[in-house]
């Protein structure tokens, strides 16, 4: 028996709740987060993923609250993302309980914070997210930039080359979220996942895009994943994260099932 | 203090998060008193000590010695049960090749390894490093401390580095990843673990119990 694949729910938290939208747009309020982390917990998630989606200050203190409460009462890794733009974000996430960070737009102003943040409290806890879209015409070859603005700004950087500078300077871990298939339910980009997977030493996440099982078995099977995110599919009680391993399993992926 | 509590002391030399160590021993007892302390006299008072870690090897060394806590780790080693996690179980053996070579504590002979660049399991699918997640671990000895948790059984682990033990009688655990390497060693009353226990579940959260309960023989 060899290592798992990590199935990963993702709480998008403003303000204290929990919401998702499709493509950042349409938000929907799934409920108050340390239920749903205990409830996914309970029903055997691998880590929990929490992406802070709040604008104001106030709202981070709620974050900081609510941190501190998931990881005193849920023993699996937890991620924290969103907003951490500093040292003393990170150093603030970890004392709340949170096991890694989530770097996104901080690593594309100033690219060596993620060196420093890795120096200071090891790769392992250092997760680079990288949101990418398709810019490629049809018919040209493949090629993915990097957007920030929940996908509305392009930047110009490439995201084969920048998923390996990140990892170069000291990303433990690649949170690929592709910005095409974000709140589709069309299915991960399984193209650029498998591209960054080859590509990277260290292990990617997928995401972006999960409308059904057979999505996170594609994932990880033909997009080379080390583990698959999903929000909705979770949230709205489509499917338990039990069931999404149990189908994962009979086809032939291993999975974590106590 | 409660004098009928176990009083528990997490070894805090200023290296990641401790908070998940503390809240999982007081989750797994509720009866227990946990305290995460740099303080030499807490841990002397302990009944029981967990020796955690996170990050590089050279940084905890430094801050150890720093803190003059390398005595502290040995005579609390001789004394009461002592759990090491992650960096804390690689901090007890000789030396370790990351960051170009860091002596270590050198309390359990054998050195620590880079797992290599280039990692592919028996059907040649690529293995990425740092190890991260959730692996079998295959127990190899009885031991009060794998009491209710099945040989086999799955806990999280994240690290780039693994143990090779000198002593192969020590070797309580081992894990496959690339490679058989030491998952856990026992040696009197000190019990590692390269995985952590601490985020491995209700298989995590049994081990820490059978800790606190484990009168260190």
């Amino acid at each position: 028996m060899g290592l798992a694949k990590r199935i990963i729910p993702c709480l998008d938290v403003d303000a204290g709740r929990v919401v998702k939208g499709v493509q950042f747009v349409d938000i929907r309020d799934a409920g108050d987060p340390v239920e749903v982390a205990k409830r996914y917990n309970e029903q055997g998630a691998d880590e929990i993923t929490f992406l802070d989606i709040t604008a104001s200050h106030e709202g981070r203190e709620t974050t900081v609250h609510i941190v501190e409460k998931i990881a005193s009462e849920v023993f699996i890794p937890l991620t924290v993302g969103g907003g951490i733009r500093e040292v003393e974000d990170i150093r603030r996430m970890l004392n709340a309980g949170a096991d890694k960070v989530g770097i996104n737009t901080a690593a594309i102003h100033r690219p060596d914070f993620v060196q420093q943040a890795a120096d200071r409290f090891g790769s392992q806890c250092i997760v680079v997210a990288i949101d990418a879209k398709r810019v490629n015409a049809e018919g040209d070859s493949d090629r993915w930039e990097i957007f920030t603005h929940g996908g509305r700004k392009p930047t110009g950087i490439d995201a084969l080359e920048w998923a390996e500078r990140m990892v170069n300077y000291g990303a433990g871990e690649i949170l690929l979220t592709s910005m095409d298939r974000d709140g589709t339910k069309d299915g991960f980009d399984l193209k650029l996942t498998s591209a960054i997977s080859e590509l990277v030493s260290v292990p990617v996440i997928a995401s972006g895009g999960v409308g059904n099982l057979q999505h996170l078995v594609d994932g990880v099977v033909d997009g080379l994943a080390d583990a698959v995110l999903a929000a909705s599919i979770f949230h709205f009680g489509e499917y338990s994260i039990l069931e999404a391993k149990r189908y994962m399993a009979e086809r032939g992926v291993e999975v974590r099932l106590d | 203090m409660n004098q009928s509590r176990q009083h528990v002391a997490v070894i805090d030399y200023g290296m990641g998060n401790l908070h998940s160590v503390a809240s999982a021993l007081a989750h797994a007892d509720p009866q227990a008193f946990v305290e995460v302390s740099a303080d030499a006299d807490v841990i002397a008072r302990a009944d029981r000590v967990v020796f955690p870690g996170v990050g590089a090897i050279r940084d905890c060394m430094a801050e150890i010695r720093r803190l003059g806590f390398d005595q502290m780790v040995r005579q609390a080693i001789v004394e009461k049960p002592v759990l090491a996690i992650c960096i804390g179980m690689q901090a007890l053996m000789d030396s370790s090749d990351e960051n170009d070579g860091v002596e270590c504590l050198g309390i359990l002979p054998g050195k620590v390894h880079f797992f290599g660049d280039d990692l592919r399991d028996e059907l040649g699918h690529r293995l990425k490093v740092p190890h991260m997640g959730w692996s079998c671990v295959e127990q190899a000895v009885d031991h009060p401390m794998w009491q209710k948790i099945d040989s086999g059984s799955r806990f999280y682990f994240v690290h780039s580095y693994y143990v090779e033990a000198l002593e192969r009688e020590r070797v309580a655990g081992v894990c496959e990843y690339s490679r058989t390497f030491d998952a856990a060693l026992a040696s009197e009353n000190i019990f590692a673990t390269q995985f952590h226990p601490e985020k491995s579940h209700t298989v995590g959260l049994q081990l820490l119990s059978n800790f606190l309960a484990w009168d260190g023989k």
